[in-house]
């Protein structure tokens, strides 16, 4: 049945394809169907679950090479489907005012949606693979036709490092394929094979770094900040909120499992390269004058989290990892919102130093309190969703890289001035009393904004209060035979 | 026994959590602009709250050293996280001076015009936030309260606060938060090593050593393995949380900004019941768990108790502002606390002479925390009323001879004063007796040197006086009105319980001398 969040977003994109031109308004209510059903199909999943991972579908595909059709859930991949489903809906519903080509639009963003949901539910690594890269065109176009600032470039620069990042991956499973006989591109099965150390060193860290170029790993992150700023506001809710986690999860999922030892070897080099990330992408957030250019890059910072907390190879760490990928995504998801489609779509301008001339937050208080809530959720505050998952990746810090531990301590703190920075700047600036940029009255916050923003906003708040609700089913899913070897390798429980 | 019995499985600590919380959404919800409304309601909850407390007040077992009206409940089983609320002596004696100071807080706050539904609301959170601090006994339960009070207090700054009030807000929540996350990190390396957040079990481990050896187990071979080394480090984290807050001499710089910036009734809030989260966070969490690491550090401990007395005695008189007078006096009156605390650790325990000593000045550390609580806030608001009245000023020179056109203003006020200078029959005196008392056979040298603070605070008080009530009559300031009836009903009953517990402190001794000579007893070390 979960494979119907995949099936349904492509009917979506034909469905969209098969509407009559510029009527923006069928468009956007079938792309809303498409996701609220997939967000559905999510939720059904998630509530009858059974423990362990079940299979959602198996066919034969390519039966000579081994491949075959296999799609999968266990207690991560659930999570991640969630928060897809999630991020699906409120991105719609904060594209609701789209007119531009909006079938268009609908039509690459559910073709994105179906992607990532494939990607989260495989397990052949063919099909995985496929799902990654199909993910990839439509990204560009969101970016390239709809974006803002220097679009096509930052639309050039991310499908680059995209691919750069999936040829590395595509190496390193044609290799492991090859060197395991050639026979089966089924990840548990290819799991369970003994892979030669040597091997591991290289093959390792050519699929996780592949992987993790999309989730922002330091210092192949540069793509992130440039292709944020200058996409629409869902495609930017999207990108950070669920594209970069497909990176994290490939790494986790593919690298982390096929090559257990060879995480053993390099965690500690991924390791600084994480803190790096923490600590680098918050200082310069600090600096920026650029309102999206500060979320774009607590994006590469937060992302940090999760690499961090996926090698210390604790079931506390992992967790927290899978954890913040979710809470991040929801966080994100705010951030983006807040800033493109409430702030920039009205008042045109990203500049910190004008908008704090605006006094936005009389002007926009709905926007305001919104923004203060998601700031304060993305500084980690406890009873918000951050606050548990960071708590997870530093308690499994300690016990892996305790000096690592304290620098992402230290991270937070940085973490805690660019937000609290970018929040007096963006709506609690000083009213600059200027007779030629008399404000003209902004737009009110619509209702699609208001809901999807309400959605996010209880989801951060719920999960940061209950994180068991996720944890239970995060753990779960660590506990299958595919983890195995890779806790076992860690050495901690 | 029937109504305790009762009160024992009534989640009372909870509801008194939850209803200023309850009371903040409610408000959040009306419409703008009812401004009555706003404020009625929100005094009606804050009241509310006083109503719990006096019930918990009557109920609690003084004879009993454990926590009363318990809840505990699992919440995240895998962190070791529990929904775990008790109160002792201390958390009974916090709990009440919140539910004091708050509504007088909010009625010293009734002439703010903007946005007022949202003010209150943030008060009512301010309020919920250290109800739940001063009860939790999870580490995880806990951190979420004393994070949480931060926002408000932040916003209640940013808001409605002076010229200066970005930058205050900023800095104080900036500076809270790098100690909060010192902390943080202490407690993830203890439950790491420990795998409980449970304050009761640490405390336990902590007395017994099973702490310091868990820590060195847990991080064999991270830091230079010079047997103290790491359990230190830890220490230091979870001591900086907290000498950031009370706050400790070199690490108050936050406060006297953020005390003069923000609006009156939210300095009240600061100054009565924000600053005891420190002290309370050391009596509660830091003396029980660190006993061997705080006495390796003890003297310079001391020494910064006695600069934090001194020196903010010396800057308060050097001051012209009077909200920085008193905000620097603030921090030399919780310097008190923090020398009597410092001087129990230095003794080992259960030496018999040194009980008494001991036991008196805990006695004095949590008076203290409620007589300045109760003082610190009137005198607050006093100035308050002065600067409403003056039209913004509050400078020290910039009045003189108000006795003689408002006495009853100067006459109250000047209670206060003399309760916050310590004069016997007054609240103030009975914390700062015993305080000394105990210290002085502790902590000898610290102590006669800490005497110099009282001195100064003497002098900047009645140069306080005289520049301000006595002297020639400012001609500017002959039509100045004084306390009127309504202001009267908010500054009479706190002066009346500054008279109360100056000449009967049993009644407060009573409910905390339990719990006082138990924690005497368990930090043995």
């Amino acid at each position: 049945m979960l494979a119907w969040t995949v099936y349904i977003s492509f009917i979506g994109v034909v469905a969209l394809m098969l509407l009559p031109a510029s009527q923006a308004r069928r468009a956007r209510g079938v792309a809303l169907l498409a996701a609220l059903f997939g967000l559905a199909v999510g939720v059904v999943g998630v509530v009858t679950r059974a423990t362990g991972m079940q299979t959602v579908v198996r066919k034969p595909w390519i039966p000579d090479l081994g491949i075959s059709f296999y799609l999968g859930a266990d207690g991560i991949s659930l999570t991640l489907v969630l928060l897809t489903g999630l991020a699906a809906v409120v991105g719609i519903l904060f594209s609701w005012n789209i007119e531009t080509r909006a079938k268009e639009f609908f039509a690459f963003y559910l073709a994105l949606i179906g992607g990532v949901y494939g990607v989260f539910l495989s397990f052949d690594l063919f099909l995985l693979f496929v799902f990654y890269e199909l993910a990839i065109i439509p990204k560009y176009f969101l970016i390239a036709i709809w974006g803002s600032t220097n679009r096509e470039y930052g639309a050039m620069k991310l499908a680059l490092y995209s691919f750069v990042g999936s040829a590395m991956v595509l190496v390193g499973i044609i290799s492991a394929y090859v060197v395991a006989g050639g026979k089966t591109m089924n990840l548990l099965e290819l799991a369970q094979f003994p892979f030669p150390i040597a091997f591991q060193h290289w093959a390792f860290p050519l699929v996780f770094i592949g992987f993790a170029i999309l989730a922002g790993i330091w210092p192949f992150h540069t793509w992130a900040p440039t292709g944020h700023v200058a996409a629409p506001t869902a495609a930017s809710m999207l990108l950070a909120g669920v594209v970069m986690k497909l990176g994290a999860y490939g790494a986790l999922r593919v690298a982390m499992t096929l090559f257990p030892q060879g995480l053993v070897f390099w965690r500690n080099e991924i390791a600084l390269l994480a803190v790096i990330g923490i600590v680098y992408g918050a200082m310069v957030a600090l600096v920026q004058k650029d309102f999206k250019f500060v979320i774009g890059y607590s994006s590469v910072s937060h992302m940090g989290f999760v690499l961090l907390g996926l090698v210390t190879i604790n079931s506390i760490g992992l967790n927290g990892a899978v954890l913040q990928m979710f809470s991040h995504g929801i966080i994100a998801g705010l951030l983006f919102a807040v800033v493109g489609r409430m702030v920039y779509d009205r008042t045109h301008t990203r500049d910190l130093t004008v908008l704090e001339g605006m006094n936005l937050s009389k002007a926009l208080p709905f926007a305001a309190g919104t923004f203060a809530v998601a700031a304060f959720a993305s500084m980690g505050l406890p009873g918000f969703s951050g606050f548990a998952a960071e708590l997870q990746v530093l308690i499994g810090a300690w016990s892996a890289f305790p000096t690592f531990a304290v620098l992402a301590g230290f991270g937070i703190l940085v973490g805690v001035a660019y937000t609290l920075r970018v929040l007096q700047k963006s709506f609690f600036g000083e009213p600059v009393p200027d007779a030629e940029h008399a404000p003209h009255p902004l737009p009110p916050i619509s209702i699609p904004e208001r809901i999807g923003a309400v959605i996010l906003l209880a989801a951060t708040v719920v999960v940061g209060l209950f994180p068991n609700l996720l944890l239970t089913m995060i753990d779960d899913g660590f506990k299958t035979h595919l983890f195995d070897a890779v806790l076992r390798n860690g050495g901690a429980s | 026994m029937g109504l305790r019995g009762i009160m024992n499985h009534f989640p009372i600590l909870t509801i008194l959590t939850a209803t200023p919380l309850a009371g903040a959404l409610l408000l959040l919800l009306l419409p703008a602009g009812n401004q009555r409304l706003a404020r009625g309601l929100a005094l009606a909850f804050g009241l509310l709250g006083l109503l719990w407390v006096a019930l918990m007040w009557v109920n609690f077992d003084a004879t009993s050293t454990k926590f009363q009206f318990p809840e505990q409940h699992d919440w995240i089983e895998s962190l070791g996280a529990q929904y775990y609320l008790g109160v002792d002596g201390l958390g009974l004696l916090m709990v009440l001076l919140t539910a004091i100071v708050t509504p007088i807080a909010m009625l010293a706050s009734w002439r703010i015009n903007d946005k007022v539904s949202t003010y209150m609301a943030l008060m009512l959170m301010l309020q919920s936030g250290l109800f739940g601090t001063f009860t939790a006994l999870n580490f995880f339960h806990w951190f979420i309260f004393w994070e949480l009070s931060l926002v408000p207090a932040f916003f209640l700054i940013k808001l409605w606060g002076g010229p200066g009030r970005s930058a205050a807000a900023t800095q104080f929540f900036i500076y809270t938060m790098v100690g909060s996350v010192a902390m943080l990190l202490s407690f993830l390396a203890i439950f790491w090593a420990t795998k409980t957040f449970d304050f009761k079990l640490l405390a336990d481990m902590g007395q017994s050593g099973q702490l310091t050896s868990a820590l060195n187990a847990a991080f064999d071979g991270w830091l230079p393995s010079r047997h103290d080394f790491l359990p230190l480090v830890i220490f230091a984290g979870v001591f900086l949380g907290f000498a950031v807050k009370v706050p400790l001499v070199p690490f108050h710089t936050w406060l006297p900004s953020a005390y003069a910036e923000a609006p009156t009734g939210t300095t009240m809030m600061l100054t009565g019941v924000m600053s005891k989260m420190g002290v309370y966070g050391f009596l509660r969490i830091l003396v029980p768990l660190f006993p061997e690491q705080m006495r390796l550090v003890l003297t310079p401990l001391l020494w910064f108790a006695v600069a934090t007395i001194v020196l903010s005695a010396c800057s308060a008189f050097a001051q012209r502002d009077l909200k920085r007078v008193f905000a620097y006096s603030s921090i030399n009156h919780l310097g008190y606390c923090l020398l009597g605390i410092f001087a129990v650790v230095k003794f080992t325990g259960g030496e018999e002479p040194w009980n008494n000593e001991k036991a008196a000045a805990l006695n004095g550390v949590l008076l203290q925390m409620f007589n300045h609580g109760l003082t610190a806030s009137i005198l607050f608001c006093f100035v308050g009323y002065l600067e409403q009245r003056s039209g913004g000023l509050r400078g020290l020179n910039d009045f003189g001879g108000l006795r003689k056109v408002a006495p009853i203003f100067c006459g109250l006020m000047g209670i206060s004063i003399f309760a916050s200078l310590g004069l016997p029959g007054l609240n103030g005196f009975v914390g700062e007796f015993l305080i000394f008392k105990g210290s002085f056979s502790l902590a000898t040298w610290a102590t006669a040197l800490s005497v110099i603070g009282l001195l100064v605070t003497a002098i900047f008080l009645l140069t306080m006086i005289q520049r301000v009530f006595n002297g020639p009559l400012n001609v500017k300031w002959s039509g100045l009105p004084d306390l009127s009836w309504p202001e009267r009903f908010v500054v009479l009953p706190a002066t009346a319980l500054m008279f109360l517990i100056g000449l009967c402190p049993q009644i407060l001794i009573g409910k905390i001398n339990v719990t006082v000579m138990h924690l005497v007893e368990q930090l043995k070390f």
